[in-house]
């Protein structure tokens, strides 16, 4: 009885709609920044000409691109993953756009903080990876990820069990997980750390200095883990792909 | 120790002539709150010590042949992803113990 009485954390990451009443539908803000991350991710390839010596935006967009090749497919798929460039390259951006959202002035509210679309995007890289191995290797893949090639034949069971937990249930989970968890802890973060220097400075206006400036370094490293959740997303999907097309190592 | 501190709140909770129903609520939150902080607490220790004896073998990696530096890298980077996803489960039940 001692203990502080939080408010509830609804306040945090219920957003009113702006139309819709959410019988049928709803349009709030985690919507608005999804469709933005759409839209800006459309938009940077669409207005970048197919020049020979790059100049405005077709900088970024063979930043990005070049950043995604060199660093995931090459580093984990080699030249077979070439092929899957287009959804690794839309799901980093996609991923990236609805985090930075969280330190843009006007936003502030990461669209990954809700479980929605780290859900559905985990659970639509898990069919890719299933999809993929399916394609490649027939029902050979189904046995040859639960049984790897070199276990002895009494401890069978147990590493079936533990590969199809491991294979088929947890990495989705894993992904889930990984993501919206980062971007919630860092929401929550920054939003304590803005009502405290409020707090502080209506008390008196030198006491926010503290909590102010660890508001600034937070924003820094917030935008430092947005980028690597989104990076981090896209590579494991791209092991996870290496690993259905690959099942021999 | 504990053992005092439980009896002066029941006895303060008492003295506030709270209903039945109120009692338990602030029991359950108060247990709730504790066991939340004490997953999370034990939750980082684990990873703490995972990533930075990940981290530390990967840069002796590195500082042994430089060439191999980039593979070395995103191969930090995964298991950096992996072994951090079990701190971030435990503040997953720590928000769930506190909020829901």
């Amino acid at each position: 009885m001692f203990a502080l009485e939080f408010p509830s954390i609804d306040n945090l990451v219920k957003w009113p709609p702006y139309f819709g009443d959410g019988e049928f539908y709803m349009f709030n803000k985690i919507g608005l920044i999804s469709v933005l991350g759409v839209v800006i991710t459309f938009c940077i390839f669409f207005f970048s000409k197919k020049e020979l010596v790059p100049a405005g935006m077709q900088n970024v967009s063979e930043g990005i691109v070049g950043f995604v090749d060199n660093q995931i497919i090459d580093a984990t798929m080699g030249p077979t993953g070439k092929k899957y460039l287009p959804f690794l390259l839309s799901l980093f951006l996609f991923i990236f756009l609805g985090n930075i959202f969280e330190i843009i002035p006007t936003f502030q509210m990461p669209a990954n903080a809700r479980i929605a679309n780290p859900l559905f995007l985990a659970l639509l890289v898990w069919a890719v990876y299933i999809g993929v191995g399916l394609k490649h290797n027939g029902l050979k893949y189904i046995t040859a990820s639960l049984l790897p090639s070199g276990v002895p034949k009494f401890m069978a069971p147990l590493i079936i069990l533990i590969e199809f937990i491991s294979v088929f249930i947890l990495r989705p989970f894993s992904l889930t997980i990984r993501l919206f968890a980062n971007m919630l802890a860092g929401h929550i973060l920054l939003v304590t750390f803005g009502v405290l220097s409020i707090a502080l400075f209506e008390l008196f206006f030198l006491a926010a200095i503290l909590p102010f400036s660890t508001l600034v370094l937070l924003t820094g490293y917030e935008a430092v883990v947005s980028l690597l959740q989104a990076f981090i997303f896209t590579l494991l999907t791209a092991v996870y792909i290496d690993s259905s097309i690959h099942i021999d190592h | 120790m504990s053992n005092l501190l439980e009896i002066a709140n029941q006895s303060l909770l008492l003295l506030q002539e709270l209903d039945a129903t109120e009692l338990a609520k602030a029991a359950q939150n108060e247990a709730a709150a504790s066991g939340a902080g004490m997953a999370y607490a034990l939750a980082t220790l684990g990873p703490g010590i995972g990533i930075g004896y990940l981290v530390g073998q990967s840069v002796q990696a590195m500082a042994r042949q430089p060439e191999a530096a980039g593979k070395v890298q995103t191969t930090m980077f995964i298991g950096m992803a992996l072994v951090e996803a079990l701190a971030i489960i435990g503040f997953v039940v720590f928000a769930l113990l506190k909020f829901v």
